[in-house]
């Protein structure tokens, strides 16, 4: 598997993304110059008169995998969904500040939306596979932007269904239904569906939370092994998977009116020196 | 403690059986009426059904003779229904599940309008088209009329049955094909219609068995000829007013008229088996199960 995401790696070739699967990781990013991809900037967002996140001022470093950790309710998928503006289907929902990605106004009202999101990828708590044949998960999207030719269609299915490991398993079914799969394989179906439009981030929300702990090993594996190639922001509860496969942690934190930044940092910095009480009390496990 | 122990005891051993009965009792009556009505067209009308009877024209005012006619307008009255209301129904229901916010002010305006629709006697639809469609169009006593008018009358039933089937297919699948930068559009057409179309597709039958069954709204709109009709302008009379003039105006007309109420329940039966058939097995199988 690593060789194949090494195939279509555009990253520094120094990085071998296959010792990072397990483990600790160095504090920095492994790879490229710690160039921020996504700037953010005072965001805050709220739902109706309710703030559920205030403030927020993040980088995000290309190539990384970033851990949002936290307490539910502090606005972790509020942050994930301003970054692909999927804020813009929830009616009442409001966010200001700024969001730069790559040096683009992502909140910009004229933007390309759709666009955007073919840029910035989502993986939801609930894998949730469109009720097709496993094939057409993949190509519909793909046709809806406009790939057409067949062959165009094959190699990207079989590439990305080799990237989330999934190609052995299904390559002699994928006219069968995909919610026949089992959660795991779901799961890493959505991860590919989403890797079929070349998408250069990735936005996690909880995506092992549904699986069982041999699924969620094999879906967080996956995960580490997309550093490098993409910039991945994951929400996670699991600390012990926030430590084995983040570079960069940021920790959140419900206050009186919507949730705040703690603490961001490199991953290593957080778990074991944290700067803030409030964040050596959550990582050691005495809250949350 | 105890004591009411006790008394739940003695109550669950009276109350028990009583519900039971109850339940069973009532469940009964309702099978034993349809198939006293079914047993009572049996008996009256199946000696006069035969494929003559389904093909020919009515004589003597139907006392002989057969339905033909009546069957092919009946079946035009039907189609310029499904025509007309299907796609204004699936529309006004996309609009007010995808494109409204929950709740919005025009959404409840719509639903309430919907709702009030829904209650509205049928003879008033009648009394409606004959003054809009027949009249004010110009359109007269037409199949075009009578099936524009049923579309109106099935029109609540049809928006809020394909409401109900789309608000019931999860928003994870909306969220899903926005993240994937599908257009509302494409996310409708690949995923939130195909998912719904076990609801739609019985909302829909559930309208033609409605608009089927329909007497009082098409007395007024379709008219009474008993001719084959040669165009969606010429009158064209329904099975259901057959039965109704047949038992009504015509002496004699009864033997006729049961064969046909055979023929129209039978049809009933028929559209409300596929629905349930549709529901339960054929349209969730394609799309869920291996
Ligand atoms: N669609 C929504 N409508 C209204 N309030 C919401 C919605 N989604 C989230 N919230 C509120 O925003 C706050 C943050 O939620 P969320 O971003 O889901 O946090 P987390 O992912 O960290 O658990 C919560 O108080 C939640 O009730
Ligand atoms: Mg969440």
């Amino acid at each position: 598997m690593t060789q194949t995401l090494d195939r279509h790696s555009g990253c520094s070739p120094s990085i071998d993304a296959g010792t990072y699967t397990v483990g600790p990781l160095q504090s920095g990013p492994p790879c490229c110059v710690p160039e921020p991809l996504i700037r953010v900037t005072n965001l805050s967002v709220s739902y109706g008169d309710h703030p559920a996140l205030k403030d927020v001022t993040l980088d995000i470093y290309k190539g990384c995998i970033t851990a949002l950790i936290g307490p539910s309710g502090c606005g972790k998928t509020s942050f994930l969904s301003a970054l692909n503006r999927l804020t813009d289907m929830i009616p009442g929902c409001r966010v200001e500040g700024g969001i730069r990605i790559g040096g683009q106004d992502i909140l910009a009202p004229r933007l390309d939306v759709s666009a955007l999101r073919r840029e910035v990828g989502m993986i939801f708590q609930k894998p949730n596979p469109f009720p097709l044949p496993i094939r057409r998960n993949i190509e519909m999207p793909l046709r809806e932007h406009g790939m057409k030719k067949r062959a165009d269609l094959d190699e990207t299915l079989e590439r990305v269904l080799t990237d989330v490991g999934l190609w052995a398993e299904v390559k002699d079914r994928l006219d069968k239904p995909a919610l026949a799969l089992s959660g795991g394989q779901q799961q890493r179906l959505c991860i590919a569906r989403a890797l079929a439009l070349a998408p250069s981030v990735l936005l996690m929300d909880e995506p092992c939370s549904a699986l069982d702990p041999i699924a969620s090993g094999i879906v967080e594996d996956m995960i580490a092994q997309l550093r490098g190639r993409y910039t991945v922001v994951i929400v996670t509860h699991n600390l012990a998977q926030a430590k084995r496969i983040a570079n960069y942690a940021a920790f959140f934190w419900l206050r009186e009116r919507g949730g705040t930044l703690v603490e961001f940092g490199h991953c290593r910095q957080i778990f074991e020196a944290p700067a803030h009480d409030l964040t050596a009390a959550y990582v050691s496990g005495m809250r949350g | 403690m105890f004591e009411a122990g006790r008394f739940a005891m003695v109550r669950g051993r009276v109350l028990e059986p009583l519900m039971t009965l109850a339940v069973w009792g009532s469940a009964l009556l309702v099978a034993g009426a349809f198939l006293w009505l079914v047993g009572d067209l049996l008996w009256h009308g199946a000696e006069r059904l035969s494929w003559a009877f389904l093909s020919s024209s009515p004589l003597n005012a139907g006392r002989t003779g057969g339905i033909g006619p009546i069957l092919v307008s009946t079946l035009l009255i039907l189609g310029v229904a499904v025509a007309a209301a299907v796609p204004l129904g699936l529309a006004t229901a996309v609009l007010l599940t995808e494109f409204l916010r929950p709740r919005s002010r025009f959404g409840r305006l719509v639903g309430l309008s919907l709702d009030v629709l829904a209650g509205v006697p049928s003879i008033v639809f009648g009394l409606f088209g004959n003054a809009f469609f027949s009249v004010f169009l110009g359109l007269g006593f037409s199949i075009l009329s009578g099936g524009l008018t049923l579309a109106c009358m099935v029109l609540p039933i049809l928006i809020r049955t394909a409401e109900a089937s789309l608000r019931a297919v999860p928003d994870d699948w909306r969220l899903g094909s926005a993240a994937l930068g599908l257009s509302r559009t494409a996310a409708l057409r690949h995923i939130l219609l195909p998912a719904a179309s076990s609801g739609l597709v019985a909302g829909l039958l559930l309208g033609v068995g409605r608009a089927m069954a329909e007497t009082a709204a098409l007395i007024f709109t379709s008219g009474y000829v008993d001719r084959m009709p040669s165009s969606l302008f010429d009158s064209g009379r329904a099975l259901s007013v057959h039965i109704y003039d047949l038992s009504m105006n015509v002496a004699g007309g009864d033997g006729n008229a049961y064969a046909s109420a055979l023929v129209l329940i039978g049809l009933l039966i028929l559209i409300n088996g596929t629905a349930l058939y549709l529901a339960e097995h054929w349209l969730n199988r394609r799309i869920i199960a291996p």
